[in-house]
């Protein structure tokens, strides 16, 4: 069995203030372990995102704790968060968040260029990523004249250049067709996910489900009776 | 780090509408602020043209002396008291006055004339043409060749004019560094000419220079010629007087206080709202930065950077449009009175790092505010 990659225990997350005062994630506890593909899928406002968000070092829980492989990430401080998120965490956002006036491989550089990597080199390596992605001969177009997939496997790359132990897709078919969502998934479980990585992927898209490894479903903030650990 | 302001410069430049909007606004603010503080700084070297061009160290006045326009002659015992004064090499009367020249047409064009002390012709110009001891011939003028001297008609060598019904002849054309405020063309004479063609009061010193024997005699100096109830400045603190004198006592430095100050707020409202548009627009590049992995002093520097480049950028242009109108000017108007000094620029450049500190401030506070998560949220 693959070592634990992110332990969540008794995670929860309040917003709001007086009756307003709303729980988002209340209580919630799994393991993900690497080389899985984790998806957590539930319908809108059930707490998929604040929960991913939690565990990856972005939003802090009211109570309860988070460990990613031996790291307590809750107990870091503001900048050791900071370097713990460029180091540990690949994000791959809804919207892709690509930077429209960077050529695309200045945007995969840009974890990189965070860890203060030379230019050039960072550049250069940028360019490796685009190679996984199969975009090396888009590498000198901004993003904004690429297409859906072609933006999804660029913020992939991106999210791949910081050399990742855990992935994080927030809603990665959300902005695809079908088809195109499907190739990219699949790319991400083929050539992305390794023994060392572990991806978890937050989803409502039902077609993409065949590809989890176990699937965590949520609702309402809490992860439903008994299917904690479901197999897909 | 280099990385990171190369992300910043690529960000800031690549949005070519908003970075061209930024320095224009830099670029008009920069260019109102050094025309107006270099026309003051060139009317000012006008008005201090003849100290400059006399090159005395010290010079002697009457207290109530504002600038060298409004000389208020001294009796020749002062000059008698300068020279035995402990400290002083030699001291010498300098005539200022107005006189009028009558053109070939009828017409009279005033003119400044300066004595010069008959014996050491002390603070005489450079000649371009003549030799200055021809200054003593009979009826005997200098003329300066300045942007005014058009004005006398162009005057040669030999050229005979009246001034204030008496003979000139121009025995000598000379040049100086700087010509004067009032835009009337200078004649240079003896003294002893001057105050004999030119109608005085009992008194006809305007001003004694003093050439001291070291810089270290100059406060006694001053000491002594105050016991007799003068001034003493040294050349310096005749400029700063002239100086102050235009800047306080005429409505030049308020114009110029609030020109300045008009043109700083408006580079500041200019730059700062299209800097702060231009940093809400990238607000969610910034939290998808920071949640990558970017330190908040990380994004903190790069908006400096931003904030910075623009200032500097719009500074250079600001200078390159201000210098390029004062070179047009003047080859339309060559009296134009505008130059631009290491003052002005030091000024400028202090507003703009103003205008960008300021405008890096606002955007600073709206991305440090920036919550990663919200751009999970979308």
């Amino acid at each position: 069995m693959d070592p634990v990659a992110i332990k969540a225990e008794g995670v929860t997350k309040w917003f709001g203030q007086g009756e307003a005062k709303t729980c988002a994630v209340r209580d919630v506890s799994f393991e993900a372990r690497f080389h899985e593909m984790l998806y957590i899928v539930g319908p809108s406002g059930s707490g998929k995102t604040t929960l991913l968000s939690m565990i990856s070092g972005i939003l802090r829980p009211d109570s309860g704790t988070v460990r990613v492989e031996d790291t307590d990430v809750w107990a870091l401080k503001e900048n050791a968060l900071a370097d713990f998120r460029l180091q540990r965490i690949g994000f791959v956002f809804q919207d892709f968040h690509l930077f429209p006036n960077l050529t695309t491989v200045e945007n995969v550089a840009i974890p990189l260029v965070l860890k203060r990597r030379d230019w050039d080199d960072a550049i250069k390596e940028g360019m490796k990523y685009l190679e996984v992605v199969g975009l090396t001969a888009r590498a000198q177009l901004n993003p904004t004249r690429l297409s859906g997939g072609e933006q999804q496997r660029v913020a992939i790359a991106r999210a791949l250049a910081s050399g990742p132990d855990l992935m994080i897709f927030d809603e990665p078919t959300a902005s695809l067709d079908g088809d195109t969502g499907k190739k990219i998934v699949e790319f991400v479980k083929h050539d992305v996910l390794t023994e060392h990585r572990c991806i978890v992927v937050v989803t409502h898209d039902d077609r993409i489900y065949e590809y989890a490894d176990r699937i965590l479903h949520m609702e309402d903030g809490r992860l439903l009776e008994g299917k904690g650990s479901a197999d897909a | 780090m280099l990385g990171i302001l190369r992300i910043a410069y690529k960000l800031l430049v690549n949005d070519k509408g908003k970075f061209a909007a930024l320095l224009m606004g830099l670029t008009f603010s920069v260019f109102l602020m050094i025309q107006m503080t270099s026309m003051f700084a060139g009317m000012m070297k006008k008005a201090s043209a003849t100290v400059t061009n006399t090159g005395a160290k010290v010079w002697v006045m009457d207290p109530a002396v504002t600038n060298v326009s409004s000389a208020i002659p001294m009796p020749d015992y002062v000059l008698d008291a300068a020279r035995s004064i402990a400290g002083v090499k030699y001291a010498v009367p300098l005539y200022s006055g107005g006189a009028l020249v009558r053109l070939k047409d009828g017409t009279y064009q005033p003119v400044t004339v300066l004595g010069l002390d008959d014996t050491s012709l002390f603070g005489r110009p450079q000649l371009i043409e003549g030799k200055i001891e021809d200054i003593y011939a009979e009826n005997g003028f200098v003329v300066v060749k300045d942007e005014e001297y058009m004005k006398l008609e162009n005057p040669k060598m030999g050229t005979e004019f009246e001034l204030n019904d008496n003979r000139g002849v121009i025995v000598g054309v000379a040049k100086v560094p700087a010509s004067g405020l009032f835009g009337i063309p200078t004649l240079y004479t003896t003294f002893n000419r001057a105050v004999q063609y030119i109608p005085s009061m009992r008194y006809t010193i305007s001003f004694i220079l003093i050439e001291p024997q070291s810089a270290a005699a100059i406060p006694h100096i001053r000491d002594e010629i105050k016991r007799l109830g003068y001034d003493t400045l040294t050349e310096d603190g005749l400029i700063d007087r002239i100086t102050n004198w235009y800047m306080f006592h005429t409505g030049m430095g308020t114009n110029l206080v609030i020109m300045t100050a008009i043109s700083f707020v408006v580079g500041l409202s200019i730059s700062g709202q299209t800097f702060y548009t231009f940093v809400l627009e990238n607000l969610e590049r910034f939290g998808a930065l920071k949640a990558i992995g970017a330190k908040g002093r990380e994004l903190v520097f790069m908006i400096f950077f931003q904030a910075g480049i623009t200032g500097i950028a719009g500074y250079g242009l600001g200078i390159g449009l201000c210098a390029g109108l004062i070179a047009l000017a003047k080859l339309r108007v060559p009296d134009y009175a505008s130059i631009i000094t290491y003052g002005n620029l030091g000024l400028a450049l202090g507003m703009v790092l103003v205008i960008s500190a300021c405008s890096g401030y606002i955007a600073v506070r709206k991305v440090l505010k920036i919550d990663p998560y919200d751009i999970f949220r979308g």
